[in-house]
């Protein structure tokens, strides 16, 4: 059975890995029938319509999915195809007493309320008795044409025509429910909700997985992770942001709210059953006890300007000393500097000892488009690279969300290569986040990606003179 | 911090603490609120809980009473173990007090519910 999941033009790159994720998360074999970046559709072939509706229970990708009754390149090609549906297996949606309607649409191409009663004309053919119910039918159907990618230069004829039944809707909804705009607890490092909810199914969060962010923020993936029933736990070096006292990022708000809270959040979308706990705690000497085991890890670790990039220590030798009692109780730990290259080091290694085995590891790197090269990326013996989705956030740099899967318990090391992790620009990456879906859609359509620019940058570093100083001593330094 | 996080920690990562596990509870303020019952979620849940440490730290926090003596071979099916189980590792929550660890005495202050862990630099 062939099912078309129309998809929403929205992060293409993730499209096809959260298909395999989710198939491969409910045992589904993973046949791809077509999926180009410059459609809306991607077609499967599944054993039943149940398959289609579990990777509709969770996919954020699909708008609506269609049993596809017939398809073809060309009018003729398409009929033949509908023609020859075994519509007899079907009489109990055909027959007289359901009633139905057809949506016809056709992408990049405007046509009108009279072209599309010739296209549902042109299925003469086709067996259905009931009688049409605009309003509320027992059975949609949806006639789709596919005219490419450009409306302003249309083809003679359209490349695709798709005929099905109606059978469902993907997510999308939850990228609404979780809005930041509404969002009790939000910070400069929230993660959009759209992308962490595809980060939830990428690394196949369920009902009771253990899920660990070891740079938990404000907890934005963990929300994802509960909304897809996993048992959520974080960790943070930034006391002050788990304890919600951090300074408010929300245009406005000159402090922080009294409930504003992690935990307020999980309260705020029903998801209080799925919220474990967060840590204070630092990274590279973490509290977790031996044996313990998470089944998905899913995390945006520090990366430059936005978040300190530390760790505890210090260059004092404190092997025969300790620091003297009297000072304790208002001793702030000191910090140094914790390099992206041992943040990922850490990370890969950490993941390739707490997952279980079959479990994801899914973190973002940012990346300088002109140096990226596959083979740089982190690596480990245990752990293989399933999917690499790029993010572009401007001519020369992007973000991927990396997603990787343990598969065995031997010892190693992670491998992260110095060139990956250097360079200047990191300080585009952080406004990848901060930029509003509406806004975002319009420049990945003028300008193909998010067309980050030293504008951007200024308006949104420069919110103390602090950070303002700092910053144009940096663009002075790179030119 | 829930009874399930405690039963995750250890104090371990500062030098010369062998095995930094279990955690003892001194506690300040204890809440117990009312969290929603989902067995099949319960079920996943146990096989990672060490179930002796589970009953010391309800001990501390007073709550021995609720908790079974020990994870029954069909937990999955028994509705009565799973809602008990349910309640002491979800249920009950250790809002202020100390983490203390059982070799070097260091105690980790919980505040607001959430666990400081961080070291300080002269421990790792």
């Amino acid at each position: 059975m062939l099912f078309l999941f129309w998809c929403a033009h929205e992060f293409v790159p993730f499209r096809l890995p959260e298909f395999q994720s989710l198939c491969h998360l409910f045992r589904i074999p993973y046949r791809l029938q077509s999926g180009r970046e410059d459609t809306p559709f991607v077609i499967l072939e599944l054993d039943s319509e149940s398959q289609a509706q579990k990777i509709l229970s969770r996919s954020i990708c699909t708008k609506h999915c269609i049993h596809l009754w017939g398809q073809g390149n060309s009018y003729e090609e398409f009929h033949s195809s509908l023609k020859s549906f075994q519509f007899k297996d079907y009489s109990d949606l055909l027959n007289e007493n359901k009633s139905f309607k057809v949506n016809v649409e056709a992408f990049q191409k405007k046509i009108s309320i009279s072209e599309r009663s010739e296209r549902i004309e042109s299925m003469e053919y086709f067996p259905v008795q009931g009688p049409v119910d605009l309003k509320n039918p027992d059975v949609v159907y949806s006639f789709l044409e596919d005219w490419g990618q450009d409306g302003n230069n249309l083809p003679p004829a359209p490349y695709n025509i798709f005929f099905g039944r109606n059978i469902g809707e993907g997510q999308r909804h939850l990228i609404t429910k979780l809005s930041i705009k509404k969002r009790k607890f939000i910070g400069n490092t929230t993660m959009d909700p759209q992308l962490s909810l595809l980060m939830a199914n990428l690394g196949q969060v369920e009902n009771g997985s253990f899920v660990l962010d070891p740079f938990v923020g404000t907890g934005s993936l963990l929300i994802a992770a509960a909304e897809f029933k996993g048992i959520t736990f974080g960790g943070d070096i930034d006391f002050l942001t788990l304890h919600a006292r951090s300074k408010p990022s929300r245009k406005g708000d000159k402090k922080r709210g009294d409930d504003e809270s992690m935990v307020a959040n999980f309260r705020q979308y029903g998801l209080t059953v799925h919220y474990g706990d967060v840590i204070a705690c630092d990274f590279s000497k973490s509290p977790w006890r031996s044996g313990l085991q998470f089944e998905t890890i899913l995390t945006d670790p520090p990366y430059g300007i936005r978040e300190a990039m530390t760790k505890v220590g210090t260059e004092k030798d404190y092997t025969n000393q300790s620091i003297p009692e009297k000072y304790l109780k208002t001793h702030i730990p000191e910090k140094v500097n914790y390099s992206l290259k041992d943040i990922l080091e850490d990370l890969l290694n950490f993941s390739a000892e707490r997952l279980s085995i079959g479990g994801r590891l899914v973190y973002w790197i940012p990346i300088i488009r002109q140096e990226y090269k596959e083979e740089l990326l982190p690596s480990h013996p245990s752990l293989s690279l399933l999917h690499n989705c790029e993010q572009v956030l401007s001519s020369n740099t992007s973000r991927r969300l990396i997603v990787m899967s343990k598969f065995s318990n031997e010892k190693g090391k992670a491998v992260v290569y110095e060139k990956i992790t250097n360079f200047k620009d990191q300080f585009y990456i952080p406004l990848a986040g901060n930029i509003g879906r509406k806004e975002r859609k319009e420049r990945v359509k003028e300008h193909g990606h998010l067309n980050i620019s030293q504008e951007d940058m200024v308006k949104f570093h420069g919110r103390s003179n602090q950070h303002k100083m700092k910053l144009e001593a940096k663009m002075a330094e790179n030119t | 911090m829930k009874l399930l996080t405690h039963n995750m920690l250890t104090s371990k990562a500062i030098k010369q603490v062998n095995t930094g596990y279990p955690l003892l509870i001194e506690a300040r303020d204890v809440k117990v609120s009312e969290v929603e019952f989902n067995p099949e979620f319960i079920a996943k849940i146990i096989p990672k809980v060490d179930w002796d440490c589970l009953r010391r730290a309800a001990e501390q926090l007073g709550h021995l009473d609720k908790i079974p003596a020990s994870v029954p071979d069909t937990y999955e099916n028994q509705q009565e173990f799973l809602k008990q189980a349910h309640h002491v590792l979800l249920e009950i929550e250790l809002i202020n007090g100390d983490l203390v660890c059982p070799e070097s005495n260091r105690k980790f202050p919980v505040t607001d519910g959430i666990p400081n862990m961080l070291l300080r630099e002269d421990e790792i």
